[in-house]
């Protein structure tokens, strides 16, 4: 019986050298890293210019007014001579603080629904499952627009309103991550080993429900952010005097007929890099995190 | 003496018995086979014995007490699915330090390479997966095995390495096992008693 094993360990062997040779697992790693931290550093940029920037640009220069882009504005100036990209980057500074924070609220109520929902079933999960489903069954911008309103409008208005209707999709997606995880043999054979609830769900359930949660609350942010520019830009979000995103697009409506292009285009292409920027570290993160991609 | 008791088992009261009255006992150091084709229950009752599922009539005890319903369990199933039966956001040094301490000599001996300890399950094979599975569960704490199709999936050559590793453990330590398979011939080989369902 012994001669015949010994063939067979060789060959494991052989073939777990030949994995680690593998000479792209640094290199996939180290790409997915470089794009996570460039993604981080261009949205942390835009978050902060204000306070980089100062407020140089935004006073009115009437001798410089509806200038396309040039090298001294590359974003070109507005009918009152503002200087178009710093007016830009101070709205959107503004809507991704304020869509951050409503995107970190909905992921608060997703994760504790989703949670309660899994763990404790029965009614209780009825009750989750039945409202994620009505507010599945509602157009979103409708129910956007109805809770915007119906709180009063306003920055406050949009914020309650972007974190109440986006959490159903991370409250699905933790729930069924719990069952699945609570289900699962591991979890039984855990119990057999003597290992408590409390110690089953920090070590069996946490590093399943952690990435979901990160990942979720950063693919979050780009649909917070342009809710709050579509309710800001249709008038019931922000309110006019602030240097949102929104409403400058709002404004530009006015002018776009007239030829000045940039005054929407420029702030618009701006607005679409920071939600794609959103969007590529949240993939690169899920890589990150996942098991299977992660040694990669 | 791990003891089941006229055990009686279905999967909901509707449900016709999946295990009817059951009757096996195994002394600590003894082999028992369970042979039976597919459908017959064999899961079921290892999942019983090793306190998976309740039993709905009859019980089981070790030594005249029933399971415990905290801390290590002395009676540990292995299962058929390994993948299924390790985390897998875990690497193999945390699951196998799940069931105590790291036993190198032991891993040396079931060919659990040093290596693969940084690993996520994923990046094993099954049968390499099935070692690590099996010797998280082989410690002093446990008392008696119940080996659910543990090398089905397995190849001849592996199969046997675990086996031997595993009997040598069993006879060692005195620990009771009960081999369940629908293979006559690997059961004659391993198994002091057979009972054929």
């Amino acid at each position: 019986m012994t001669s015949t094993i010994d063939p067979a360990v060789n060959l494991e062997a052989k073939t777990s050298s030949s994995l680690q040779q593998n000479p792209s697992r640094t290199s996939r790693r180290s790409r997915t890293l470089a794009a996570i931290v460039l993604g981080t550093l261009f949205l942390g940029a835009i978050i902060f210019s204000p306070w980089i920037l100062g407020e140089s640009g935004l006073s009115t220069v009437l001798t410089q007014r509806n200038q396309p882009p040039t090298w001294s504005h590359p974003f070109g100036t507005d009918w009152l001579g503002r200087d178009m990209l710093m007016r830009s980057l101070h709205g959107l500074s503004l809507s991704l603080r304020i869509g951050l924070l409503a995107a970190s609220i909905s992921a608060f109520i997703g994760t504790s629904l989703g949670l309660a929902a899994g763990t404790f079933g029965g009614w209780v999960d009825a009750v989750i499952i039945w409202i994620v489903d009505v507010f599945f069954s509602l157009p979103h911008l409708v129910l956007l627009i109805l809770i915007a309103f119906s709180v009063g409008g306003g920055t406050r208005g949009v914020i309650i309103a972007v974190a109440l209707t986006h959490w159903t999709n991370l409250a699905r997606i933790i729930r069924a991550e719990v069952l699945q995880v609570n289900s699962a043999d591991y979890i039984h054979l855990s119990r057999q080993f003597g290992k408590s609830s409390l110690w089953i769900a920090r070590h069996h359930m946490m590093p399943h429900i952690v990435p979901q949660l990160i990942v979720g609350l950063i693919l979050l942010f780009p649909h917070a952010i342009l809710h709050e520019a579509a309710l800001s830009f249709i008038g019931i979000g922000l309110s006019p005097h602030l240097p949102a995103v929104g409403i400058i697009l709002a404004e530009s409506m006015r002018h776009l007929s007239t030829g000045y292009w940039w005054l929407g285009v420029m702030p618009g292409l701006l607005l679409l890099l920071s939600v794609k920027a959103f969007d590529w570290v949240g993939e690169n993160l899920r890589i990150l995190l996942a098991p299977k991609t992660s040694q990669e | 003496m791990l003891k089941g008791d006229s055990l009686w088992f279905r999967y909901g009261p509707q449900l016709p018995w999946t295990v009817q009255n059951i009757s096996l006992a195994v002394a600590p150091g003894e082999v028992l086979g369970i042979m039976a084709p597919s459908g017959y229950g064999k899961t079921t009752i290892g999942k019983l014995l090793s306190g998976y599922l309740p039993a709905i009539k009859g019980a089981v005890s070790v030594n005249g007490r029933s399971l415990p319903q905290k801390g290590y369990c002395p009676v540990q199933l292995v299962f058929q699915n390994p993948e299924l039966a390790v985390n897998p956001r875990w690497r193999i040094r945390q699951i196998l330090q799940e069931g105590g301490k790291l036993n190198l000599a032991q891993l040396a001996a079931f060919g659990i390479h040093p290596n693969w300890l940084s690993r996520y399950p994923h990046e094993l094979s099954g049968g390499e997966l099935q070692r690590v599975a099996i010797s998280r569960i082989l410690n002093s704490a446990t008392r008696y095995i119940i080996a659910d199709e543990m090398t089905a999936m397995l190849d001849a050559n592996t199969q046997a390495l675990i086996w031997q590793i595993v009997l040598d453990f069993v006879k060692k330590q005195q620990i009771g096992l009960v081999a369940i398979s629908h293979e006559q011939r690997l059961l004659e080989r391993l198994c002091d008693r057979i009972l054929n369902l």
